[in-house]
């Protein structure tokens, strides 16, 4: 079995995307570990739903206050700068544009860039939360996930079965194998995971995959 | 002359929610804003057949364990004690748990009705119910099961869906400071879903970490004007 790309690498490439001055929301899971990541030399506010803006990293057990959480229910620390809100303010700023990204997770991600994010089969009770507001409202939307199910089934399919968060919201899918763009004429495979071959990792997706012309290895 | 707000136990401020009443509870998720002391005083009080709005539904004692040693109480009380009917919200159970939360428990075997509302829109229904306006059109759940059934309309050229405002009988919410008046200042994170349904009930009973006179809180920093609020309760911390 070749390796593929473990978490926290995902996170270190998906935080790659994160521009100098730039408001991201992190989903809940695997997008949570980007907050470790932010490249050396850039500023990035980090906006949760619940009602804040601008928080720091994870609470240590001393420090943790459990009034001072993340939308994924971490306790975090302040920042100078930081700012509070209520959850109808927090929406306004997400469905009125002003999130430059969130990272999200993803059962499935469909070629047209429909996202399924929240509901799965056996599980009626579970709930969108934010998920919808996000990849509707949100300026570019990342996907981090794993490229196959447990089971070894494709993530990436022609036509999402799951339940839809948003119609062709996602931008950019960051999996174990590879960085796949989504565009107007389909799935750009960006970037590969080393020893990984394009059919190798097609023969792993459902949906077409045209490489890039300058595709390369995912830098890490 | 002034009415008193001022109730001495969370127990005497849920005395009358009566059987089939609507309440909106505040917080976020399981802990932190949310309005605990309240909603086990409901718990003991036992009105049924509720309808209940809240971001969140609760893990319930047991798999909150999970989140943190020795585990605490949440909305999960409410569901244990077959008290609700409706759930109105955006994370009726948690993905990411095993299907053990009383809730969710309760749905499988049918004796709880769930309406799942994205968050924003949640926060946006309230909003518009506390402000007296018929509804908003959102883009959120566009080509989604959320938007099945819901008019449809295209506004320069982009798609949205019609939904509808939230109000309640009760809303049950968590400040971190009131004056004897009811204005409120809240803390951190705590503040989520709280002001926004402080404003959106019949009778607003709140509880506080902090009692202070009028005059002590800074008008400039109030979040929530004193007309919302009917009932406080001092629960020191």
């Amino acid at each position: 079995m070749k390796a593929r790309l473990d978490e926290q690498t995902i996170a270190l490439r998906a935080a790659r995307e994160f521009a100098d001055g730039s408001v991201v929301n992190l989903g809940y899971g695997m997008p949570g570990l980007c907050a470790d990541f932010i490249p050396e030399g850039r500023t990035v506010f980090f906006q949760s739903e619940n009602g804040m803006l601008g928080y720091g990293n994870l609470a240590s057990d001393a420090d943790k206050d459990y009034e001072m959480i993340n939308a994924s229910d971490q306790p975090v620390t302040p920042l100078p700068g930081m700012c509070f809100f209520d959850s109808a303010a927090a929406f306004d700023m997400i469905r009125g544009g002003h999130i430059d990204v969130v990272v999200l997770g993803a059962y499935q991600v469909s070629e047209k860039g429909d996202l399924a994010n929240w509901g799965r089969p056996g599980r009626p009770a579970t709930g969108m939360g934010g998920g919808m507001d996000l990849a509707a409202g949100a300026k570019k939307v990342i996907v981090t996930m794993l490229h196959t199910t447990k089971t070894g089934e494709p993530r990436i399919v022609k036509k999402c079965t799951y339940p839809l968060t948003a119609r062709r919201c996602v931008g950019l899918i960051i999996t174990d194998l590879a960085v796949i763009e989504v565009t107007p004429e389909g799935l750009v495979l960006k970037e590969i995971a080393p020893d990984w071959t394009v059919p190798e990792v097609q023969a792993l997706t459902h949906a077409g995959l045209k490489p890039a012309s300058d595709l390369k290895e995912i830098e890490l | 002359m002034t009415v008193n707000k001022v109730f001495k136990s969370c127990d005497e401020a849920v005395a009358d929610i009566s059987d089939g009443a609507t309440i909106m509870v505040g917080g976020f998720g399981s802990y932190g804003g949310l309005p605990i002391n309240l909603i086990v005083a409901l718990s003991r009080q036992g009105a049924k057949d509720l309808t209940v709005v809240a971001n969140m539904g609760g893990v319930g004692f047991e798999l909150s364990k999970r989140i943190k040693p020795g585990g605490y109480q949440d909305l999960g009380i409410l569901f244990e004690k077959g008290q609700v009917k409706k759930f109105i919200g955006s994370v009726p159970a948690l993905g990411g748990m095993p299907p053990d939360s009383p809730l969710e428990k309760m749905y499988n075997e049918g004796k709880v009705e769930i309406e799942v509302v994205p968050q924003g829109t949640l926060a946006e229904r309230i909003r518009c119910g506390a402000g007296g306006l018929g509804g908003f059109y959102t883009p959120v759940g566009v080509g989604t099961v959320v938007a099945e059934g819901k008019e449809k309309k295209v506004i320069d050229g982009k798609e949205y869906i019609l939904e509808s405002p939230l109000t309640a009988d009760f809303a049950l919410i968590k400040a971190h400071k009131a004056d004897t008046m009811g204005n409120l200042i809240y803390r951190r994170t705590a503040r989520c879903f709280n002001p926004v349904m402080a404003t959106a009930a019949a009778t607003t009973i709140v509880e506080v970490d902090e009692l202070v006179k009028v005059g002590q809180l800074d008008p400039e920093v109030v979040v929530t004007p004193h007309v919302y609020v009917h009932r406080i309760v001092e629960v020191k911390r």
